[in-house]
Parts: structure tokens; sequence; C-alpha cells
């Protein structure tokens, strides 16, 4: 009685998290990223105050991704995880120390570097394990009868290095375009200054992965060259969405920037989506193989289609309240 | 020496649980005990109630953060170092475990920015509201994990096909036959958690002379909870036991230390199991009375631990001791319930020092006792994973190698020291402070919702507190 394509539906719910994980955790990683060179420790102060609110409901996305994984698609869950085992601690070393920082660094005084150091380094070590994530994800993974069979570090090649520094100034763009839209003085300032050299870097790296990535996998190769069709409208997308984000940043517009790097990013998202599809655990298993059981499936969806929308709400609601700039004597503390 | 990828992803496992639990436990009890005092606080409009319940739930926020941190941790556990476990139980853990996680996400979401920050900007009613939705969702919460591992303990309603775990009866599966007893077990362990710590919390202060209304009500009203759910525990624990003797004889036959099945076996006070030969040395017990307490007669018959082949038995004696730990604990949780009884007369349960200075150190017990009792279960339920279906070595990670479970076991344990011994510490600094009135720092708290940490505002360093800059004005 398998009315609906479960794996199929689960594929997009997923999707869908993923996105709004690396769309929302994505500026607060990147603003932890700019930390360091801050111009002044106000500015931090204006900073974190700019992303404290809404930090941690951004990042029970990747909780719920986590344990979504396992129970739609357990397959996913447990070839990407002993496969990237040393990355994914790094990764939540990193969103440990972030996540302290954030509580501690206002409580201190005297150990407040701590706590800069902790939020910086954090967020950029988390950013990078993302990034090559990603990159091994392209790569694909090494195994027999459904089981990871490759070593501890495969996942680490010049390619998911360039894919880690290519997340790093994605989210560090995203983290600069943020801090236009909500800050203003000499901080807005100092953001408009970084945006261009960052989307400059973001465009070569971007460059590199995308004339390498063929070279790095057959089945992308063939869907880019040889059935040559309406795929290549997302690269042409995302090229607009840069200019878009040059022009804006070039007459000062203020929100439009961080709407462009958005779009930036969800259009090389789908252009990843795309290449790769219906290949979720690359190069051997589509959605359909990784799935779990039809019933078990159906018995999460039902409380999902509960949550999701209540979450959403409540999301909208959160960045709602805070809208308008933050300025640092005012914080939230 | 060869690294066992095995044994190291065992510790690791044990360390980061065993971290996690000790958070939860304690927000578990808490949670309901803010619900009731603002209950009180909603009904009689006594200050004392809403001083006590400000006061708690800047504790409470302060170990709920550190619970959240942990517990990311947790989830990507199954998957990078018991691989095959996650692979073959997925369709049941995975929808128990995602809903785990949805609850307390829901109520994260909805409630506890309310219950937190929400105190004069909302109607008292829709407060106490907040309260009581927290401390339903932590049950909740704990509702979908102890399932989870109940199911592991007493696998029920599935099917077997290919090696994966197929679920063919939700309701059995969800409510398999140790879960009852279990959960019970565990509502009554956070319950008595959250109130030998605010009993013991309240002593100190009453032996300071601090805030001495206001703690000398709380501290009664902790002695008359304990005074019920302490025996309680010991009634749950035996039918817990009895539970598990029917489904698990041989962690049973751990738990007393008994080799032979055989009648009118002692309950052993004191021993030293040598698994290797298989006895005990220096036994002291008591004749009969484990045979009677597990069987109901004298004469009963107490499964034993050479019933099953020598690689089938946990490592006895961690069983042994942690369960006497547990029990000796129960045992003076309820001897502290009963004295505070008889020292109502005259209220002499707020000034006796010797029992004020008993009570804090009582405050720690819960937490042992809740430690021993998760490793009487854990490591009495080796070498299975899954009981009589799945063992350890079977779940394991295949290409985790014994350098990479050692490089994050021994990275787990530095991040977490340096993470919470600065939460621990920050949690002493908010007791030091305690529940006086400080107008000095002015409330900029606007809407927020999802920040526990930020509830309590205490500052980091000691000596500091009479600052009137807010903290993120400082430093520059
Ligand atoms: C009896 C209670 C209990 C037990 C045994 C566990 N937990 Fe837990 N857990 C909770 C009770 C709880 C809680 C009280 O519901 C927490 C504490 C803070 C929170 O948000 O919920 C929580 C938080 C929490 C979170 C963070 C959720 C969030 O984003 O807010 C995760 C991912 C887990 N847990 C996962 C686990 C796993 C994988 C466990 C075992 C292997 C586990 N927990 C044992
Ligand atoms: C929260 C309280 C818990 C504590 C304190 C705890 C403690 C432990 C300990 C000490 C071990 C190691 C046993 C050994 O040495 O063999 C262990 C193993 C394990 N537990 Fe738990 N546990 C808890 C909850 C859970 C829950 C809720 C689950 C499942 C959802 C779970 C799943 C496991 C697994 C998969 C292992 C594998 C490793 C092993 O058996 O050695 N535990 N736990
Ligand atoms: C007073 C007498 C007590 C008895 C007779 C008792 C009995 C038991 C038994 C038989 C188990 C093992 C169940 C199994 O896995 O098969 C257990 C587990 C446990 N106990 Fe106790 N217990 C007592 C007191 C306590 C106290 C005071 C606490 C904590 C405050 C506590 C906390 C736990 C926990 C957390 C577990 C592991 C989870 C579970 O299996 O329920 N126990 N107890």
């Amino acid at each position: 009685m398998e009315l609906f394509d479960l794996p199929l539906i689960w594929a997009f719910i997923i999707g869908f998290g993923i996105i709004m994980y690396v769309l929302m955790d994505g500026f607060d990683l990147g603003v932890g990223i700019l930390f360091p060179f801050a111009p002044n420790e106000e500015a931090r102060d204006t900073m974190m105050n700019s992303v404290a609110p809404v930090w941690d409901g951004n990042e029970t996305w990747l909780v719920l991704g986590g344990a979504g994984l396992l129970a739609a698609f357990p397959m996913v869950y447990t070839i990407f995880l002993p496969a990237l085992y040393i990355g994914v601690f790094l990764l939540l070393a990193g969103l440990i120390f972030r996540g302290v920082a954030f509580e501690f660094r206002f409580k201190a005084r005297t150990s407040r570097y701590l706590w800069n150091w902790a939020f910086a380094g954090g967020s950029t070590v988390a950013s990078f394990a993302q990034g090559a994530v990603v990159g091994t994800y392209i790569q694909g993974f090494e195994t027999a009868n459904g089981v990871y069979v490759g070593g501890a570090l495969d996942w680490l090649t010049p390619f998911t290095v360039l894919t880690g520094l290519g997340m790093l100034a994605g989210y560090a763009l995203l983290g600069s375009t943020w801090l236009i839209m909500k800050t203003e003085g000499r901080l807005q300032a100092w953001a408009y200054k970084i945006t261009l050299p960052l989307l400059a870097a973001v465009i070569i790296v971007f460059g590199i992965i995308s004339v390498w990535t063929p070279f790095v996998d057959d089945l992308v190769r063939e869907r880019w060259f040889s059935n040559l069709s309406v795929i290549w409208i997302l690269p042409v997308l995302t090229l607009l969405c840069a200019f878009q984000i040059y022009r804006s940043v070039r007459d000062r517009y203020e929100g439009m920037p961080f709407v462009a790097t958005m779009g930036l990013f969800i259009t090389t998202y789908l252009g990843l989506v795309v290449s790769r599809w219906p290949y979720v655990v690359p190069p051997d298993y589509t959605l359909w193989e990784a799935a779990s059981a039809y019933e078990s499936q159906l018995f999460l969806l039902l409380g999902l289609l509960f949550v999701i929308p209540i979450v959403l709400v409540y999301t909208a609601w959160t960045y709602w309240v805070f809208r308008g700039k933050v300025r640092a004597g005012e914080g939230y503390h | 020496m060869e690294l066992d990828p095995l044994i190291l992803s065992r510790i690791q496992f044990a360390f980061v649980v065993s971290f996690h639990a000790i958070f939860p436990v304690f927000t578990i009890g808490l949670a309901s005990y803010i619900a009731v005092l603002e209950g009180l606080a909603f009904k009689t409009e006594n200050p004392a109630w809403i001083k006590l319940s400000a006061f708690w739930t800047k504790v409470f926020a302060v170990v709920f953060g550190m619970g959240v941190v942990s517990g990311i941790v947790m989830s990507f556990q199954f998957g990078t170092n018991w691989s095959n476990f996650a692979q073959a139980t997925a369709n049941y853990l995975g929808p128990i475990l995602s809903y785990e996680v949805v609850t307390a996400f829901f109520l994260e979401a909805a409630f506890l920015g309310v219950l937190l920050f929400g105190r004069d900007k909302v109607p008292a009613g829709l407060h106490l509201f907040a309260a009581i939705m927290v401390a339903t969702g932590t049950f909740i919460s704990s509702f979908w994990i102890l399932s989870a591992n109940s199911w592991m303990q007493t696998p029920a309603g599935f099917e077997l096909r290919e090696g994966v775990f197929h679920v063919t009866s939700w309701s059995e599966a969800i409510f398999n036959p140790s879960f009852p007893y279990r959960f019970l077990h565990m509502a009554l362990a956070s319950f008595l958690t959250g109130g030998f710590v605010v009993a013991g919390v309240s002593a100190w202060y009453l032996l300071l002379g601090r805030e001495v209304e206001a703690n000398r009500k709380a501290l009664s009203m902790c002695l008359w909870l304990l005074l019920f759910i302490a025996p309680a525990q010991l009634v749950v624990g035996d039918f817990h036991g009895l539970n598990t003797l029917e489904h698990q004889p041989t962690k049973v036959a751990a738990m007393e230390g008994n080799w032979e099945t055989s009648r009118n076996v002692p309950l052993l006070l004191f021993a030293i199991p040598d698994q290797e030969n298989q006895r005990n040395l220096y036994e002291i017990g008591i004749p009969s009375l484990a045979s009677m307490i597990l069987t109901h007669e004298w004469d009963g018959e107490v499964p034993g631990l050479k019933d099953v082949p020598v690689e089938e038995q946990p490592p006895v004696a961690i069983v042994f001791w942690s369960f006497r730990v547990m029990v000796a604990l129960g045992m003076l949780m309820i001897a502290f319930a009963v004295a505070g009884l008889f020292l109502r007369a005259g209220g002499r349960f707020a000034r006796n020092t010797w029992f004020l200075q008993g009570l804090r150190f009582m405050s720690i017990a819960p937490f042992f006792a809740v430690l021993s009792g998760w490793f009487v279960t854990e490591v009495g339920r080796a070498p299975w994973l899954v009981y009589g279906i799945m063992s350890q070595a079977e779940s394991v990670t295949p290409s985790l190698t014994g350098g990479m479970a050692l490089f994050t076991l021994i990275g787990y344990i530095v991040v977490y020291a340096m993470v919470f011994s600065a939460g621990v510490y920050y949690l002493m600094r908010v007791l030091y402070v305690g529940l006086e009135d400080r107008h000095d720092e002015e409330d900029h708290e606007a809407e927020r919702p999802a920040r526990p940490l930020s509830a309590a505002h205490v500052p980091f360093e000691y000596g500091e507190e009479k600052r009137s800059t807010p903290a993120n004005q400082g430093g520059h």
C-alpha cells in the first residue's frame, strides 16, 4: 500500500532542511569567521549581538537533519559519519566552543579574550568542516554492501580542502552582508569594505571548484556536458546574483547584498543537487536505495507535518521580533 | 599493543552519555519544581515563591544549556562509532530519536523563551502555562529516549529481515516490556535529583542565614516530597528488578553476584567477583534474602551467571558494585527523608546544623545514584546492544580504527573538560550570588526566546557582582 513515493518526499524535506541550515547558520558562522578582523571590541559586541537571539534556533536545523537522516535515509547517516569521522568530531567541537562562547563572553570581563577565540576558532573550524563534507559528497565514497570501507582520512584531499575554503569564504560573505543589513556607522562601513574582496574570493574559489568538479566525477561531467540543456541556467543565475551583490554594495543598498548572497547560495546548491540527482551516496546509491522502511518514513512524516509549520512560524516570528539595526550598548543583554 | 576500536568506542560512548545524562536528569526534576513554584506564586501571590522560582529558573537555564550542547554530540555517536548498529536499527530508532529532538525543539521554540525571559512581559497565567509546558516537555523528551533505550534492552514489535529490524507494531515496540518500569524509575530519579539539590542548596543558605523565610519554605516542601518519593523509588526499583529477572536473567545474576543457579541464595553485602575463576572472594551476605526479594519465597530459584557461556557474561564486578552504590544511596535518601519528618516538631529541620550539613552533601548523591543505575543497566546488558540479538562487536563501525577512536575519545574528554568546568564554575557563581534581590543590573533582556544561559544575570568572574554596567559594555 505504498501510496506515495515517500523517499522522494523525504528527499525534499531533508533537502529543504539542509538549505535552511546553510543559509541561517551560515550567516552566524560567517560573523564568527570575521570576528578577529573586526575594527574594535565594541564592533565585536555588536556583531555578536546581531546573531545572539537567533543562532541556536539556526543550529537546531542541524540536529533535526542528523536525526532525520537516521530516520529517513539511514544509509546516508551510516556512511557519511564513519567516512567523515574526524571531520565530524571537529565540526561538533567547533560548534560546542562557539555555542558556549555566546553565553559566557557576555558574562566574562577579564577572560573575555578567551571567549573571543573560542567563538572565532569554533566558527572557523565548523565552517571548514562543513565545506569538506560537501567536497566529500561530490568526491564520492568507497563502499561495499552499503557499508563504508575507506580509510580515516580519505575525505581529506586537495579538492575537499578547496571546498572547505570555499565554504569559509561563502559563509564570511553571508556574514558580512548580514552585518551590512543589521548594523550602521563604522561597523557597517567596514562590512561594506570587506564584502567586495570576499565576493571576489568566493567567485574565484567557486570557479575553481566548478571547473574541477567534472574531473573528480564522471557522472557530473556527463550531466553537464552531454545533455547540455536547461541545467546551465543555474550557473548563469549564480553569476547574476554575484553581479547583483557587486552592484548593490557599490550603490550602498542595505538589504539587497544579503538577499543576493542567499540567492548565490541557493543557485549553487541547486546546481549541486542536479549534478548528483538522484544519488545520495555517490557513486553507488540513489535515494531510493538509501531509504529506510516505508512504515518508518510514514510514522515520522506524520509528526513532522505537524511540527515543521510551527517551527517555521516561530522562526519567522523570532526574526520579526529582532528586526532592525543592532547597536553596541543596547544589546540584548 | 593493538588499540581496540570496540573498547575505545564503548569508553567513549559511556563517557559522552554519562556526561549528558547528569544534566537532563536534573532539568527534568527542576522543571517540575519550577512549575509548582509558579503555580503557588500564581495562587498566593506570596513574593517568596516568586523569588524562589526566579532563582531556580536561572539555575535551570544554565543546566539546560549544558544539556543541549552535550545532547548534540549524542545524536551523532550512533553513526560515527556504531554505524552497523545504526544501519540495522534505523527503522525503529531513527523515528524515535527524531521525535525526541522534535519534541525538545518544539518546547524550546515555544515555551522556554517565555519561561526564561517573559516574567514581566506576558500575563502571569501565560507564564505559569509556559512553566507547565516546559516541565511536560522534558517528560515527553525522556519518554522517547527511554523508549529507545528500553527497546534495546527488551526488543519487541519487530521482525528481522536480512539483518535489518523492521517495525511490525509501533505500540509494542514503543511500550516494550521494560519501558514502563524504566520510565517510572527514571521519572522518580529525576524528582529525587531535583529534590535533593534544592534541599541541599536551601540547607546551605539556611546555614549561612540567607533569605531564611524563602529557603525554609523550599526546604520544607522538598522534605515532604522526598518523604514520599524516596520510598516509592525502592518499590519501583524492586518491580524493575523483577521485570529484569524475567527478561534479562544474566543481568540479575551479575547484580546479585550469583554464579550458580540455585535456591536459598544470600543477599551479598560485600564480595569481590572474580570473573576469571567464576566465583566470589570474601563474601558477606544475609542468607536466603536474595531469593526472597527476587522470587518472594525464601527458597526461590535465582539464575546464575554460569547459565551462559563466559563470553556472554557482562563484566560482573562493575554491575555488582554499581548496583550496591545505587541501592545504598537510595537507602540513605530514605533515611534523610524520614529524619526530616522527625525533625519537623518545633521546626528543627531548618535549624539542626548536622541535618543541614548532611543535606548539603546529599545534593550530589542523586547524580551518583543515577550514573550507577545506568551503569547497571548498560554494562549489565553486555555483550549485547540489542539484547540477545545484536552484540556490541557486530555493531561497531567497520571502518573505525583504534587510532581514530582514541583521537576522538581524547578530544571529547579535553573539550568537555574545558567547556563544562566553565559551566560548572559559572553555576557555582549563580548559587553563590543566591536569591537576594540585586537592583544593580539593568534588564536589557528583550523578548529573546532561544537563549538558555542568558537568563542568568551573573558575571563570570568572582568579586564583580557589584558593577553596574551591563556586561556587554565592559571591556573596551
Ligand atoms: C531521561 C532523559 C534523557 C536521556 C536518558 C537522554 N536525554 Fe537527551 N535530552 C533530554 C533527556 C534525555 C532532555 C531533558 O529532553 C534534553 C536536555 C536539554 C534539552 O533540550 O532536552 C535533552 C537534549 C538532547 C538533545 C538536544 C536537543 C535540542 O536541540 O534541544 C539531543 C540531540 C539529545 N538529547 C539526544 C540524546 C541521546 C542520543 C541520548 C542517549 C543516547 C540522550 N539524549 C539521553
Ligand atoms: C542517559 C543515561 C545513560 C547512561 C548514563 C548510559 C551509560 C552507558 C554506559 C556506561 C555504557 C557502556 C557500557 C559498557 O561498558 O559496555 C553504555 C553503552 C551504550 N548505551 Fe547507554 N547510557 C545511557 C542512556 C542510553 C540511551 C538512552 C541509549 C539509546 C538510545 C543508550 C545506548 C547505548 C549504546 C548504543 C551503548 C553502546 C556501547 C556499549 O554498549 O558499550 N544509552 N551506556
Ligand atoms: C532504593 C532502591 C533501589 C532499587 C531496588 C533500584 C533498582 C534498580 C534496578 C533493578 C535497576 C536495573 C534495571 C535494569 O536495567 O534491569 C535500576 C536502574 C536504575 N536506577 Fe535504581 N534502584 C533503587 C534506587 C535508585 C535511586 C535512588 C536512583 C536515583 C536517584 C536510581 C536510579 C536508577 C537509574 C537512573 C537506573 C537506570 C535506568 C533504568 O534502568 O531505569 N535508582 N534500579
